[in-house]
């Protein structure tokens, strides 16, 4: 019997329940922004159920150590504000575990209360509570807002407002990848080293939550980008924000308070988003892309051209954050594929007119929703299927019920390991996509297929 | 070249020593009273141990929130009631199937557990009020499944922003007439931990279900089994033991549990409670109310397994039943033992540190004496003093502002209902047969002298801990997982087990023991250093040309 079982076929418009969620709150993505920062404890403004929550399942999807404090708050707290706890937890942080910074996000419930983090530094800083050259960052995240994509957001903006602009430029581009995986953050400075670009990437868990197993633990590996760059991305030459939803508001900021211009661009999925993005980083930079990077990219189109024929008019369902889903959209498109169920949890009027115009004069209609959840994309699924899902580890329910293969792309991961070390950004990620896709496609035809149609050569 | 164990010899005062060594002098005075070497003298008791207080702001602590021991502990594994959480989005989000309770759907098939439901709260609800959206979901919750019962759980803006959550589910159950609707106020700050969800969770489901189906219960030796979570499992592997014994087995509170289980439970002879911690205080209230007893049992360990059948039999005093037990044992036991003697070729000596929740850090014990593992520290994340010093020491706990914003509920003997089940003598043979009704002697009776009893461990302690001691196994959260292992030390969660289970009962002891036969004899852990990093010294250089 199907494990969602209880989903009826027929769709009846909800206005007050969400079932199943395509998103989840705004602290984790702050979190895990906040890991991309070298030296950095990421702090918990709020009681301590929700940093134990974002924390496990943070760790569930790098099955890395995920550190961070918490405010913990009391009845007493909630009540009267929390300042005097984050007080208290900024010495007990500075004292055990002696950080170099310390970014703090609130709660839905220290947001609700009222208190203002910046007044609270201050009242940190002048009672002698921060040391000597350790930073406190600090961004809203009330959970009652957006999604965890504006959390993300929010805490990288926060690292953007450490910029010191000294008035001098110092040659180097910054890069907001926005929320992707460590091993993309590293494709992306690969990417960037070949095309001979010297950057400042933002926030980088490269090396934070893809480390090495080597008998030492050290809460705050190699990896990150370090206090003193940020302080430098006032200076840079230009800002590409890699996504609207998770980057754009940190490139704004410079460009309005620093006078670092920006451009904003879709996250580098794909080959057209990716093309976009070397395009822009050369242009931005001043300099002439090597031959290296045209061969990856051949490389890619041989692979799509090869296979075209398995792709050519397959049915797909997507979900998962605006950002991520725009370019995989367009990817999918590029192939003659036909992604026609888009669902976010995140908000905004913008994602649906976007992924409707990628898909414009496509032959198929695409059903796209931002605000959605996963049962009405269940619901459509069951109305008229598809042949591939792409999205997080919580499909894997509608993927045994319907019988339909799952990519597991997006976040949380809870049941796959894999997308800390390989990369699906830029050409080479690419590539891989699209040996998982076609994998799953050609296992399931070779499954399905009738004896008289099992072939040796595909 | 394998690594060499230390072999200095650190005295338990050394090592707390160390522990808080770091600490400002407020955090360490704190911390010092909640750190117990488990020393008796011959004429005084194991010193006290500060426990259910408040993690200090900015410690990394393993707790969780009263929220999480509420719906994700209590609530989280009854299939057939629709749990909606009111609130924003994350903290439903978290506790979806994220606890590997598992269920078997039963014949009716329903089983809303794969579904995660909640009321998404959106900034204007927070200024507004969010009383009308909820009623609306569970109108819409209603309409789409007709479920026998749906639960509302309230999260830390709601408490803030003052929903009167408990009115709008008693509108909604007087109008629905065939659904029961009740609330939770279970704000994540309203305890110092998940024990606080748990008590907030038995009361409501004590207060609004227990006793509602009036329907006798076949079985000649109804027995409920009290914090019991089927985690990974085990639940199943309970009931399949208790089955062959001929014991029925009414309500597990709350592992596999369905509504009816809840509300047949009054019709049981016997409580059986395995997490003390989570639900002592049922097993008070329905010996209260109806007249049943209750024993501590332990199904972790295949010792422990065979004592708590015995205990159970020995309190329905049926030989009948007592040779059945017998012979489940004897039948079981060969397997065990088998798989035992092999493993410990592997693991006898060897150490574990164990810091789970209010009973596993106990139970567990057992499971690691059968295969000669010595239990070098432990402690629990959210026990009370009780929990670590035995049910005596009841009546002397303070109360304090955390504990008294828990709701206690006044429960007296049900005018029809409750009817004693053994007559007074009978009891009094039994007790002075040395039978022991209410009592749980707590963790430390069974610790080492010498060993650290730790309450609240937090990240910084632990890593520390496992630095200085470098036991063989460290059992925790999953939280904890990978700080441990980056160690050299392979940890094994153990709240849901992340993989792996069941590890109750006979065919669970089995598989705990080959589970930790395969983590501490893997060779895994001698992989972390390359071959020149293991002798850096260059001794000899090849010159080319
Ligand atoms: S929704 Fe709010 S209370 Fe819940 S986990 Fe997120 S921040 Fe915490
Ligand atoms: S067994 Fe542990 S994790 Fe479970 S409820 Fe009891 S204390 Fe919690």
């Amino acid at each position: 019997m199907a494990l969602l079982r209880h989903t009826p076929t027929e769709i009846k418009e909800r206005k007050a329940l969400t079932i199943n969620p395509a998103k989840t709150c705004q602290p984790i993505g702050a979190m895990y922004a906040a890991l991309g920062i070298h030296g950095c404890l990421p702090h918990s403004h709020g009681s301590q159920g929700c940093c134990a929550y974002h924390r496990s399942t943070l760790t569930r999807h790098y099955k890395e150590p995920i550190s961070a404090a918490t405010s913990s708050f009391t009845e007493g707290a909630s009540v009267f504000g929390g300042q005097a706890n984050l007080i208290q937890a900024i010495n007990n942080i500075f004292t055990v575990y002696e950080p170099e910074a310390i970014a703090v996000h609130t709660t839905c419930l220290s947001e609700t209360i009222g208190d203002d983090l910046n007044q609270i530094f201050d009242k940190a800083q002048k009672t002698g509570k921060v040391p000597e050259g350790k930073t406190c960052l600090g961004a809203p995240t009330p959970s009652y807002v957006g999604s965890h994509v504006t959390g993300f957001s929010n805490m990288v903006k926060a690292m953007a407002q450490l910029a010191e602009p000294t008035g001098k430029k110092n040659h180097k581009v910054n890069v907001i990848p926005g929320w992707v995986e460590p091993a993309d953050m590293g494709e992306i400075k690969r990417l960037a080293q070949m095309v001979g670009v010297d950057i400042t990437l933002f926030p980088d868990t490269d090396g934070v939550l893809n480390a090495p197993l080597t008998g030492e633990y050290k809460m705050f590996p190699e990896g990150g980008v370090t206090i003193k760059e940020l302080k430098g991305c006032g200076d840079a030459m230009g800002t590409l924000a890699l996504g609207e939803w998770c980057s754009a508001d940190a490139a704004r900021w410079l460009d309005a308070k620093c006078k670092v211009p920006c451009t904003v661009l879709d996250m580098p999925f794909g080959l057209a988003a990716t093309d976009r993005f070397i395009d822009v980083l050369r242009t931005v930079a001043g300099v002439t892309v090597p031959d290296s990077v045209a061969f990856e990219r051949g490389q890619l189109v041989d692979m799509i051209s090869d296979m075209h024929q398995y792709f050519y008019g397959k049915r797909v369902a997507i979900w998962g954050d605006p950002d991520q889903l725009i370019s995989m959209c367009e990817f999918l498109v590029s192939l003659d594929m036909q992604p026609v169920y888009v669902v976010t949890g995140t908000p905004g009027k913008k994602f649906e007119a976007r992924i409707k115009e990628i898909c414009a004069d496509k032959p198929f209609e695409v059903k796209v929703k931002a605000k959605g959840d996963m049962f009405l994309m269940h619901q459509w699924i069951k109305n008229e299927p598809v042949d591939l899902l792409i999205g997080n580890t919580y499909g894997k329910y509608i993927a045994r019920d319907e019988d339909i293969p799952l990519l597991r792309w997006g976040f949380p991961i809870l049941d796959r390991q894999g997308h800390q070390y390989f990369p699906t950004v830029g050409y080479k990620g690419g590539l891989r996509l699209l040996e998982k896709i076609l994998t799953l496609l050609l296992d399931r035809k070779d499954r399905d297929d009738p004896e008289t149609r099992f072939e040796l050569v595909l | 070249m394998a690594k060499t164990k230390k072999v200095v010899q650190l005295m338990p005062t050394d090592i707390k020593e160390e522990l808080l060594k770091k600490y400002p002098p407020k955090v360490a005075r704190k911390r010092a009273q909640q750190i117990m070497i488990n020393e008796a003298t011959e004429s005084e008791a194991p010193p006290e141990i500060l426990a259910n207080v408040r993690t200090i702001p900015g410690i990394i602590t393993m707790r969780g929130c009263t929220y999480a021991g509420c719906k994700g502990v209590i609530m989280g594994p009854t299939r057939d009631i629709v749990n909606i959480t009111h609130g924003p989005i994350g903290c439903g989000f978290y506790s979806w199937l994220t606890r590997r309770n598992q269920t078997d759907a039963g014949t009716d098939g329903e089983n809303y557990m794969p579904y995660c439901f909640s009321t998404d709260m959106q900034d204007q609800d927070i200024i507004f009020g969010g009383e009308k959206k909820l009623a609306a979901a569970i109108q819409e919750a209603y309409d789409l499944f007709h479920p026998k019962g749906i639960c509302i759980f309230a999260t830390c803006p709601v408490g803030l922003i003052g929903d009167d959550i408990h009115a709008v589910a008693k509108k909604m159950k007087a109008k629905f007439g065939d659904c029961n609707v009740f609330a939770f106020s279970c704000e994540g700050y309203k305890g110092v931990s998940q024990s606080a969800g748990h008590h907030i969770a038995n009361n409501q489901v004590f207060s609004h279900l227990v006793g509602e189906n009036e329907t006798p219960k076949e079985g000649k030796y109804k027995i409920n089994l009290l914090g019991e979570y089927n985690i990974g499992g085990d639940g199943f592997e309970i009931d399949r033991i208790l089955k062959k014994c001929g014991i029925t087995n009414i309500s597990t509170f709350s592992g596999n549990s369905t509504y009816d289980q809840f509300a047949s439970a009054q019709h049981a002879d016997l409580n059986t409670v395995m997490c003390h911690r989570s639900i002592n205080y049922v097993a008070d209230m329905l010996e209260t109310k109806y007249g049943i007893p209750w024993i501590k049992v332990n199904f972790i360990g295949a010792k422990s397994t065979a004592k708590s059948l015995r205990k159970i039999a020995e309190y329905f005093a049926d030989q009948e039943l007592i040779d059945r037990v017998e012979a489940v044992i004897a039948e079981e036991m060969p397997d065990v033992d088998a798989v035992a003697a092999d493993v410990r070729q592997r693991t006898e000596g060897k150490t574990a540190m164990l810091f789970v929740g209010g009973s596993r850090a106990h139970h567990y014990q057992d499971l690691f004496a059968e295969m000669g593992m010595k239990t070098l520290s432990a402690g629990y994340e959210f026990a009370h003093r009780d929990d670590y010093e035995g049910r005596e020491v009841l009546p002397n706990l303070t109360v304090d502002a955390d504990s008294r914003n828990i709701e206690e509920i006044e429960v007296e003997a049900d005018e029809k209902l409750y009817s004693p089940r053994k007559t007074e003598a009978e009891y009094k043979a039994l007790e002075e047969a040395g039978f022991k009704f209410k009592h749980y002697e707590g963790m430390n009776d069974q610790m080492d002298k010498g060993t650290l009893v730790i309450d609240d461990l937090n990240q910084y302690e632990a890593d520390k801990l496992v630095e200085l001691l470098k036991p063989d196994i460290f059992c925790a959260g999953i939280k904890e997982k990978f700080s441990i292992q980056k160690l050299g030390i392979p940890m094994k969660q153990l709240h849901s087990y992340d993989s792996g289970g069941p590890y109750a009962g006979f065919k669970g002891a089995i598989n705990f023991y080959k589970e930790i036969d395969r983590l501490v004899s893997s060779k895994v852990w001698s992989y972390m250093k390359a071959p020149w990093q293991e002798s850096p010294e260059l001794t000899a250089t090849f010159v080319w040309e």
